[in-house]
């Protein structure tokens, strides 16, 4: 059988989901941004909830996430996504809402409207995408970079009794009553995609349920930033990444709700 | 012999030759090609035809979404 026998439509086993446009995606080549975008994309589409989800974009790589994925969206001022996105929430309870950030959007700049929007346990889905740098402009240090690990404004590495340690805010939100779904995933291999994509399913399912809030961190790679190649950057983040990161759920339960008190 | 038989298309133009593909197929199909696209990447081809199972790892790590994946059974 020949390669031209095979490439028939009724032996398609895996290709583009129709809801990520025929833009080409801004991202250096190798980027996770984009495999992220195409999981969300996948369970959008697997869902059937295209027509009420609405997206908040953020400052940072990602600005352009609504070119790519054909849902609504929103553009958020820096670091305030989780903001908007309550409102979009509680104004319009039947959409489906998710926010998709980068660590200087949501670790740095945006930290107490996430800290906030996460203790109320607003009912939107978090994808918080770490790489340990803020990528767009040019790879300076971000609160999540490694101690030791080198970056435009740290070029002898993170020293922490100047700059601070590594914010794991993942386990920051997972302390919070608000939140239902905490978890770590990563996309550097095709078994830790296929896990990152049954989180993003629950993350939206718990949100239609009205659980909570989910955070979905993955952790990626910024190999422009970082300096190396795509696949270099992949082995390093797995080397490195991981022993301050674990993959893996932080928290999987519902929202504590309030009780009424006797009267 | 291979019970399965697969095939990768590339959308030439979409991709931009990271090369997370070539690394993550497990039969060593895949390969950056020789010649450049509109954009000057090298983009990736199928070099060893006879050998993909159709199992698509290269579509689910591919960030730019430019996989089609086919399999037969044979």
């Amino acid at each position: 059988m020949t390669t031209k026998d095979i490439i028939k439509p009724e032996n398609l086993v895996y290709g583009k989901t129709k809801l990520l446009t025929d833009n080409v995606m801004h991202y250096c080549p190798g980027c996770s941004h984009g495999v992220i975008h195409k999981l969300i994309a996948e369970v959008i589409e697997e869902m059937g909830i295209q027509d009420r989800t609405v997206g908040v974009a953020p400052v940072g790589c990602a600005v352009f996430a609504y070119n790519y994925i054909d849902v609504d969206w929103q553009e958020a001022a820096h670091g305030r996504a989780p903001a908007l996105a309550t409102a979009l929430k509680r104004l319009n309870p039947e959409n489906v809402v998710f926010t998709y950030q980068g660590d200087g959007d949501l670790a740095a700049i945006g930290t107490a409207e996430t800290i906030h929007a996460c203790n109320r346990g607003e009912n939107i889905v978090i994808f918080f995408v770490n790489n340990a740098i803020y990528g767009m402009t040019g790879g300076q240090m971000a609160p999540t970079t490694l101690e030791g690990m080198k970056t435009a404004t740290c070029p002898y590495g993170r020293n922490t009794d100047i700059y601070g340690f590594p914010l794991k805010i993942s386990e920051l939100l997972a302390k919070l009553d608000g939140t239902c779904y905490v978890t770590r995933q990563s996309t550097h291999k095709t078994a830790n995609i296929v896990r990152a994509k049954k989180a993003i399913r629950k993350a939206f399912e718990n949100s239609m349920a009205g659980k909570g809030t989910s955070v979905v961190e993955f952790v990626s790679h910024c190999n422009t930033g970082w300096k190396m190649s795509p696949v270099q950057a992949n082995a390093w983040m797995e080397e490195h990444m991981f022993a301050k990161y674990p993959l893996g759920d932080l928290k999987d339960t519902e929202k504590k709700h309030y009780e009424e008190p006797a009267k | 012999m291979a019970k399965f038989k697969g095939a990768v298309v590339v959308d030439t133009e979409r991709c931009k030759g990271c090369g997370l593909c070539v690394a993550a197929c497990p039969s060593k199909v895949l390969g950056l090609a020789s010649q450049v696209n509109a954009k000057g990447y090298n983009y990736a081809e199928m070099v060893n035809e006879d050998a993909c199972i159709g199992c698509a790892s290269c579509g689910y790590v591919c960030p730019d979404a430019c996989l089609s994946v086919y399999k037969v059974t044979l």
